[in-house]
């Protein structure tokens, strides 16, 4: 699994990507109460706006990871967004993308590296 | 930075029960404790909620008798002051020559002389108006040996009253002055959250052992910055600074029942030629309560437009977010007054895109309050 700094987890099954928002960024949030994602076959590049996720507290920007096409959306999380704070890192993932280049993954950090950004 | 920012005598305490810790209006204030905004919320509308408000500033206006003090914050606010009864409080605020407002004010007759509570980031400013415009013979004085609690919530009588049975018999905006746990309390039946509740003035030697007195209480919970602003919003609350502020009037503001009868015919304080004329032909914008259609929380800065396809909007956002007891977005702001019915179809701008809203009734929730 890889993070980004922007509190992002990335987890390669087969050929594509899952993305979710890590632990710590879905507790520094607090209660999250809505969730836009891309929609499914749309084409983005890294660093474009995919998803927007509002808590109680503020509206914050998820940025695409990697360049591809997103393949599958979360729509449990839309009709439910508690479920992101629940299990961020399982059943609360936003959506997986299937990437034109695999190598941008090697831009991220991998667990450690992560959990010393965090601490 | 962080050194400057003021800190109540609750500070340690709010630590201690996991208060996450902001700077708000020149003090270090907890925006949420570990049961997080959205069940602080919840709790405080089904069962009580303690929320320190030390950092609003607490004032004393006195000079040889009551009718005194009275007649003179009447040239300050556009209220009834002289024909408040003894023990009773009223929601006020200080206008400007243009009939702006400038703070928005709690004020109540303690028999010989008035309290005022002020918010936060206006006490200076409020104390030197006052000393700048009422008459010498009456003395400002900015109390700073006190603090400021507030229990809200339906459980709030119940919990009171185990410190203080008279508390039972008050009514809402009822002021009294009560012994609790050793000390002179100023406990008066008013809130900011639609719920019944007391606030108490509570000197900064005995608040520690009174908020943990209360605290142990199963009913009772520690409540943030953040539950308060989603509670006072569904109550249809204004915050100053936000839903009013120097530019507002007042009327369009849908204050107007603040401004007892008296006062509107009778003017003689800031500003209210502007007010008797929006309150005879009726202002160019009203403040509104708006409800999003879909799930999207509409925030503080959002333009509303008639259409989806306009060019000029037709209003602001002020204040917006998620309302936990009404399970949606909620929010209020200003529309030209041809658009301010209720149910009126509009649309605000969020992040680029017209989302559908609804122009709603305030309050979203209650009021529950003990007449």
């Amino acid at each position: 699994m890889k993070f980004t700094e922007e509190h992002e987890w990335l987890r390669i099954e087969d050929d594509i990507v899952v993305v979710g928002i890590t632990e710590h960024a879905s507790t520094q949030l607090g209660d999250i109460v809505f969730v836009e994602l891309p929609e499914e076959g749309q084409t983005l590049s890294k660093d474009d706006e995919a998803a927007v996720i509002e808590s109680v507290k503020a509206a914050s920007d998820i940025l695409c990871p990697l360049d591809g096409e997103i393949v599958e959306i979360n729509q449990a999380i839309i009709d439910e967004p508690s479920k992101v704070n629940d299990d961020p890192m399982g059943a609360g993932w936003f959506f997986k993308i299937a990437p034109s280049d695999l190598s941008q993954m090697d831009d991220y950090m991998d667990e450690n590296e992560y959990n010393k950004l965090i601490s | 930075m962080t050194n400057d920012l003021v800190r109540t005598p609750l500070f340690e305490l709010h630590l201690k029960h996991g208060a996450k810790m902001v700077p708000f209006a020149g003090f270090e204030m907890p925006v949420q404790y570990s049961l997080g905004v959205l069940k602080e919320h919840l709790h405080t509308r089904e069962k009580a909620g303690l929320f320190d408000v030390s950092h609003m500033g607490q004032v004393i206006l006195r000079a040889k008798s009551y009718e005194q003090v009275a007649g003179e914050l009447e040239k300050l606010i556009p209220m009834d002051v002289a024909g408040l009864k003894e023990g009773r409080q009223r929601y006020g605020f200080f206008t400007n020559d243009a009939g702006g407002i400038e703070d928005d004010i709690m004020f109540a007759n303690r028999g010989d002389h008035i309290f005022v509570v002020v918010n936060a980031a206006c006490i200076e400013q409020d104390v030197a108006h006052m000393r700048a415009h009422l008459s010498e013979d009456i003395q400002v004085k900015l109390l700073t040996n006190r603090a400021l609690l507030a229990l809200q919530g339906p459980k709030a009588e119940d919990v009171l009253a185990e410190h203080h049975p008279a508390v039972r018999d008050m009514a809402f905006m009822d002021v009294e002055t009560l012994p609790i746990g050793g000390a002179e309390c100023w406990v008066s039946r008013s809130g900011y959250t639609g719920e019944d509740g007391f606030e108490i003035s509570v000197p900064k030697a005995a608040v520690v052992d009174l908020t943990n007195s209360l605290l142990a209480h199963d009913d009772v919970e520690f409540i943030g910055l953040g539950a308060r602003d989603s509670l006072r919003l569904e109550a249809g609350l204004c915050l100053y600074g936000h839903d009013i502020d120097q530019q507002t009037s007042p009327i369009e503001a849908g204050l107007t029942w603040a401004i007892q009868s008296r006062r509107r015919t009778g003017g003689g304080f800031p500003g209210a030629e502007r007010m008797q004329e929006e309150i005879a032909s009726g202002p160019a914008k009203r403040r509104v309560g708006i409800l999003p259609e879909g799930r999207a929380p509409v925030r503080e800065g959002c333009a509303i437009f008639a259409s989806e396809t306009a060019t000029d909007p037709v209003g602001t956002i002020t204040s917006g977010g998620f309302g936990p007891t009404v399970s949606a977005p909620v929010s209020m702001g200003y529309v030209q007054t041809a658009y301010s019915a209720n149910d009126t179809v509009l649309f605000a701008e969020v992040r680029g895109k017209r989302l559908p809203v609804k122009v709603a009734k305030l309050p979203f929730t209650g009021p529950n309050f003990k007449r």
